[in-house]
C-alpha cells in the first residue's frame, strides 16, 4: 500500500529567539499508508499535539518534511481534517450548524449541506439533538459534534488530538466502536492521539509510541488483532500482551518525565 | 408562596414593580415635605405634565428628533469604529500604541469642544450628530479590538483548518466570538452618544429633547423640566432594548 502521509525527520523548537527555548520534537519520523489507523501515545507534553498541527499545516516554522501523496505540505491541506484537543465547537451554531460549517465554507447550498451533515450528525450518535447548542450539550457530545463537523469535511487524512479524553472509560469505549464503524465505512486514514493504552490497542494498526522531551518516537508496535474488532477484543490475552508492552514503555517515559519536572521545579 | 414564584420569574415585572415602589415612596416623601417640591416635583405631577409640554414643545416629534440623532450617530461611531478596531487588531503594533491614547480619550470630556464644532458645523444637526459620534466611537473601537483579541485560537485554527478565506474568517468566525465584547463597547457608546447629544442640545439651544429640558428649567417649571428628562431616559430604554435584540439575533446564545 502506498504511502499517503510521510513525516520526516521533522523537529520543532518554540520560542527559539528567547532565553529558554523548549524543543517540542526531535527528529520525528513516521510513514502512514492510506487506510491505516494509527495512535500516538506519550507523555503529557512530549509534543503530540505539535506533531499534529504541523500535519494540520498550523504551525509554521519546523525542520523536516511533510508529505501527502509525496508532495510537500505548505499550510492547511485539503486532505487533512482535524479535530482539536480543546473545546473547539462553534457556540453561536447549533449542532446541525456547526457540522454544516466546512460546508456551508464550501459554498455548498443550505439545503443539501443539511442534509448532508444530518448524515454525519447521525453518525456519531447525535440524533435528536440537531438544533441544540454546545451549551446544552454535555463534554462528550461537544466532541462528537466537532468530530462529525470535521468527517463532514471529507479529509483524507482525520487527525484526532485526544477528542475523547475527557470521557468515562465506558462511554470512550463506545465511541472506539463507532469510530472503528466510521473508519470501516468511509475508508479514511486517522491517525488518534490517546493517553489510554487500552483505547490505542482496541483501535489501531500501529501504536506509536513517543518519550518525554524532547519529543522522539522510541518505538512503534504494530497491533497484529484480526479485524472487524469491537470493545470485545479487549478480554482476550494477546490484547493483555500488548497492553503490558505499552505500559511498559509508557512507564520510564512517565517516571523520566515526572523526575525531569520534579527536577525543574526544585531548580526554581 | 406562589406569588413570589411568579414574580422570580418575571424580570420585566419585578422592574416595573420595584420603579412603582420607588414612585410610591417619592410620591410620599415630596407630600410630606421631605423632598422639596422645587427640586423633586411630585412624580404624579411630572406625569401630569407630560400633555401640556406635548402641547407646548412637541415633545413626540423632539423625542424622535433625539432619537435619530442618536441613531445617526451610533451609525457612523459603527461604521467607522468597528472597522479601526479590526485594524488595530490585525496591526498589533498601532494597537498596542494607540491603546493607551484611546482610553484616555474616552475620559476625556469631549462635549466641552461644542464651540469649536459650532464653529466648523454651525448650529445645525450636524453639529449635534459629529458630538455624539465622536465619545461613541472610542468604546466601540476599544472593544472591537479587546474581542477580536479575545477569539480563542482553537476556533481559528478550526477555521484554518477548513482553508477559510480571510472574509469567512471574519464573518463566520472572529465576529460572532466577538460579538459580546463588541456589544458591550456599542451599548456604553450609545449611552455616552446621547448623554452628549442631549447636553449639546441643551447648552446650544438647538433641536430635540435637550432643547425641551433647557427651556422648561428656564421657566422653572420643575415637572415639565422632569417629564421632558423621562422621555431622554425612554431614548436611552430604546436603544438598550434594540442593541439587545440585534445582538441576540447575531448570537442568539
Ligand atoms: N505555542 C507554544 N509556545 C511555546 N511552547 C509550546 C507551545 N505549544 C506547546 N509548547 C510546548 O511544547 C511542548 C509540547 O507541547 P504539546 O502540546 O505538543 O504536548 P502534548 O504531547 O500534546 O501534551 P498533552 O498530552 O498534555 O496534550 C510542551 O513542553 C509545551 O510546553
Ligand atoms: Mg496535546
Amino acid at each position: 500500500m502506498a504511502n499517503i502521509l510521510e513525516i520526516s525527520e521533522v523537529s520543532k523548537t518554540y520560542d527559539l529567539d528567547s532565553e529558554n527555548p523548549v524543543q517540542a520534537l526531535d527528529r520525528v519520523t513516521l510513514d502512514v499508508a492510506q487506510g491505516e489507523f494509527v495512535s500516538v501515545i506519550g507523555p503529557s507534553g512530549c509534543g503530540k499535539s505539535t506533531l499534529f498541527n504541523i500535519v494540520g499545516g498550523l504551525i509554521g516554522q519546523y525542520e523536516g518534511s511533510v508529505r501527502i501523496d509525496g508532495r510537500p505540505v505548505d499550510g492547511a491541506h485539503r486532505d487533512v481534517g482535524v479535530v482539536f484537543q480543546e473545546e473547539s465547537t462553534f457556540p453561536w451554531r447549533t449542532t446541525l450548524d456547526n457540522v454544516a460549517f466546512p460546508l456551508e465554507v464550501q459554498g455548498m447550498a443550505k439545503p443539501e449541506r443539511e442534509d448532508k451533515a444530518r448524515k454525519f450528525v447521525s453518525l456519531v450518535g447525535l440524533d435528536g439533538f440537531e438544533n441544540h447548542y454546545p451549551a446544552q450539550l454535555s463534554g462528550g457530545m461537544k466532541q462528537r459534534t466537532a468530530v462529525a463537523r470535521t468527517l463532514a469535511y471529507e479529509p483524507r487524512i482525520m487527525l484526532l488530538d485526544e477528542p475523547f479524553g475527557a470521557l468515562d472509560e465506558q462511554t470512550r469505549m463506545l465511541l472506539g466502536d463507532k469510530m472503528l464503524e466510521i473508519w470501516a465505512a468511509l475508508n479514511q486514514t486517522m491517525l488518534l492521539i490517546t493517553h489510554n493504552i487500552t483505547e490505542a490497542v482496541q483501535l489501531s494498526d500501529r501504536v506509536v509510541v513517543m518519550s518525554f522531551r524532547p519529543g522522539k518516537i522510541k518505538e512503534v508496535i504494530s497491533v497484529d488483532l484480526p479485524r472487524p474488532r469491537s470493545s470485545e477484543v479487549i478480554s482476550t490475552p494477546k490484547f493483555g500482551e500488548y497492553v503490558g508492552r505499552l505500559w511498559t514503555l509508557l512507564r520510564e517515559e512517565a517516571s523520566r518525565g515526572m523526575v525531569e519536572s520534579e527536577a525543574e521545579l526544585a531548580g526554581r | 408562596m406562589t406569588g413570589s414564584f411568579r414574580l422570580s420569574k418575571s424580570p420585566v415585572l419585578v422592574g416595573a414593580l420595584g420603579v412603582a415602589v420607588f414612585l410610591c415612596v417619592l410620591e410620599i416623601a415630596v407630600e410630606t415635605g421631605m423632598v422639596m417640591e422645587l427640586v423633586v416635583p411630585r412624580p404624579s405631577d411630572t406625569f401630569l405634565a407630560f400633555p401640556p409640554v406635548q402641547e407646548d414643545m412637541d415633545l413626540v416629534g423632539n423625542f424622535f428628533v433625539t432619537l435619530g440623532m442618536t441613531a445617526a450617530s451610533t451609525a457612523i461611531a459603527l461604521s467607522i469604529g468597528v472597522p479601526f478596531g479590526y485594524f488595530l487588531y490585525r496591526n498589533r503594533r498601532y494597537g498596542i500604541a494607540y491603546e493607551g491614547w484611546l482610553a484616555a480619550a474616552f475620559a476625556a470630556p469631549t462635549v466641552l469642544l461644542y464651540p469649536l464644532f459650532l464653529v466648523i458645523f454651525g448650529r445645525t444637526y450636524l453639529t449635534l450628530i459629529m458630538m455624539g459620534f465622536i465619545p461613541g466611537a472610542i468604546p466601540i473601537v476599544i472593544q472591537t479590538r479587546q474581542g477580536l483579541l479575545g477569539v480563542s485560537q482553537t476556533l481559528l485554527n478550526v477555521g484554518r483548518s477548513f482553508n477559510v478565506s480571510d472574509r469567512e474568517m471574519f464573518w463566520k468566525i472572529q465576529l460572532p466570538s466577538a460579538v459580546p465584547t463588541i456589544f458591550t463597547g456599542i451599548r456604553i457608546g450609545v449611552m455616552y452618544t446621547l448623554v452628549n447629544i442631549v447636553a449639546i442640545e441643551y447648552l446650544i439651544d438647538f433641536g430635540g429633547l435637550g432643547r425641551i429640558v433647557s427651556e422648561m428649567y428656564f421657566r422653572f417649571d420643575t415637572p415639565g423640566t422632569y417629564a421632558s428628562i423621562v422621555a431622554v431616559i425612554l431614548v436611552s430604554v430604546f436603544f438598550y432594548w434594540g442593541f439587545g435584540r440585534i445582538e441576540k439575533w447575531l448570537r442568539p446564545v
